[in-house]
């Protein structure tokens, strides 16, 4: 078993590259011709509204979707080409927030966070319960939980051993889906500040994928926004806006200042004509 | 604003309606439905094939094993026991007045015995593993992959199959024999009970008969037959699982297409296994008794 990946970083080449990425399921088209790098060290959020692919540009990130045309590449290398054992090495260097957490029912919490550990490293029981307990410290949840079934939890203490968990093997690099959506505004704070701490904590490049602006503009060094393909000109590219976090409210396009101020009047009005009201 | 000229595209005959149109319109829908049949099978062929290479390539830690072949053995076990005993029972309320009018009752023994041991003991123990075990192993691993935990195990660099289906799989191949021989033992023992305790049958010809008649080689029929419908119920069980749809109303119609399939795959193998295993007895045994 490895502990973790063996591999030759070029520093100079971005981390991960996208490259005229296109994601169709059946008939329908979700990505379009996405041009993407993401540096290391960095954090990036991709935001957008619900439905314009950013969940399905994050799978496609760590290999779980594969995309229908163009490519990605991780620390260089076209995730296409890399056999199953290769693949599944290159993945064990992320960390994966799921927007619900996805927390094995089955498991207690110190299984869950524990899993990898067990699944790659050779670490004794007691070895993996000290990293478990570390890891459980450091998003901030009590001891007493670890015995406990994930049902038993609320949605921002799954959330937390979700990253507890994503943790656990010390990812170079971490994908946050929506890892606010669902929680009370404190409990969303919370989850940005520890977002915030772990990059203080470990060398993490990390690419978070919400669609609250608070959260992008708190954590986030840059800010990619994609819009839904259906609403595009077939010449028009998905991504509106790739730049600095703080400079996204002085975008020119109008509909990346209207995301960022939340107006929905022209968006129902447009929805309304859509639906032939 | 422009559409996506990928989201609505339309077939220029069928548009144009009439009975060309609606001929198109059937072809269509037929070639549709074909090709989703292929593709299934060909998936199914495929999910199947990955699940022996990992059985073969390593097996699962004993963690994932043990619960899992505690929960198709152990918790299986009085459900078949019951069932076997009660169908042993019906068996021999349902054939006495036959058999009295042709003052034959001794013979009971001897045909209800083969039909547990070749025919009821293994369909039964399979159709109640399906009903207990298959859909509630589509159902989990449906839940799995509707709540993402699938796609978790991925990322965290767990093969799913390795780990969800080929301890379910292992489960039921190996514990199904098991099953299979209580349900038979149990369905002997009630049938039994009922012809010589409640009916009033002679014990010594009821057993002599059947000693006569029922041979290992039925019980190996029975038992080995139940290997395959085990191994059936797993890959259908999982990969119905593994192929939900979103939802709760995915899931619940994953657990039960799962039993359904498990209960259609188990017939059809039990007529050509029956037929085969039929052939090969006959070539072994050509003067093999008969019941009258």
């Amino acid at each position: 078993m490895v502990a973790t990946a063996t591999h030759i970083s070029d520093s100079s080449c971005p981390l991960i590259r996208m490259e005229g990425v296109e994601i169709d399921f059946g008939r329908q088209r979700v990505l379009r011709d996405i041009d993407l790098t993401i540096s290391r060290g960095k954090t990036l959020a991709v935001i957008g509204e619900s439905g314009c692919g950013k969940t399905v540009l994050l799978k496609t990130i760590i290999g779980l979707l594969r995309p229908t045309r163009g490519l990605v590449r991780f620390d260089g290398r076209n995730l296409a080409e890399l056999s199953e054992r290769e693949l599944t090495k290159q993945r064990i260097r992320f960390g994966f927030l799921f927007q619900q957490a996805a927390l094995f029912d089955s498991m207690t919490i110190a299984q869950n966070i524990g899993f990898s550990l067990r699944q790659h490293t050779d670490k004794r029981v007691d070895e993996i319960r000290y990293i478990v307990l570390a890891r459980l410290a450091e998003v901030g949840l009590p001891e007493n939980i670890l015995d406990k079934k994930p049902a038993e939890l609320s949605g921002g203490m799954r959330k937390r051993v979700g990253l507890a968990r994503a943790l656990a093997l010390e990812p170079e690099i971490m994908l946050y889906d929506e890892p606010t959506t669902g929680l009370d505004p404190i409990m969303s704070d919370v989850i940005n500040e520890l977002i915030l701490s772990t990059r203080r904590q470990h060398p993490i490049t990390s690419i978070v994928v919400t669609h609250d602006m608070r959260t992008a503009q708190k954590v986030a060094d840059r800010v990619v926004m994609l819009y839904p393909l259906p609403r595009l000109r077939a010449d028009e590219p998905q991504i509106i806006y790739d730049g600095p976090s703080d400079r996204i409210e002085q975008a020119a396009d109008n509909r990346v200042s209207q995301f960022v101020r939340g107006e929905a009047r022209e968006r129902l009005m447009e929805m309304r004509q859509l639906n032939g009201r | 604003m422009e559409t996506n000229p990928t989201s609505d595209i339309r077939d220029p005959i069928s548009a144009s309606g009439g009975p060309l149109g609606a001929a198109v319109d059937w072809i269509t829908d037929f070639g549709g439905v074909l090709i989703d049949w292929l593709i299934g099978l060909g998936d199914i062929a495929m999910f199947s094939l990955r699940t022996f290479g990992w059985l073969l390539g390593r097996l699962p830690r004993k963690e994932t094993i043990i619960p899992n072949f505690y929960q198709i053995g152990v918790l299986s076990l009085p459900v078949v026991a019951l069932t076997g005993t009660f169908i042993g029972m019906v068996l021999v309320v349902q054939s006495y007045v036959q058999f009295r009018s042709m003052h034959l009752e001794a013979k009971l023994g001897a045909v209800i015995n083969m039909s547990l041991v070749r025919e009821l003991g293994p369909v039964l123990a399979a159709t109640m593993l399906a009903g207990r075990v298959g859909s509630a192993m589509a159902a989990e691993l449906g839940t799995m992959r509707v709540t993402e935990q699938i796609d978790a195990l991925v990322t965290m660099g767990a093969n799913p199959i390795h780990y969800l289906v080929v301890p379910r799989f292992l489960g039921c191949l190996l514990l199904i024999p098991a099953l299979t021989i209580m349900a038979d033992f149990m369905g002997v023992a009630g049938a039994f009970f009922y012809a010589v305790y409640l009916l009033g049958i002679d014990s010594h010809h009821y057993l002599e008969n059947s000693r006569h008649f029922v041979g290992n080689f039925d019980l190996f029929v029975g038992v080995f037959k139940s290997l395959f419908f085990g191994a059936a119920i797993a890959i259908i069980a999982c990969y119905r699982g593994f192929n939900c749809n979103p939802g709760a109303e995915g899931v619940g119609r994953a657990a039960t297409t799962a039993f359904v399939y498990s209960f259609v795959a188990i017939l059809l193998l039990d007529l050509l296994l029956g037929i085969a295993m039929d052939g090969i007895y006959y070539a072994i045994w050509p003067e093999a008794p008969k019941l009258f």
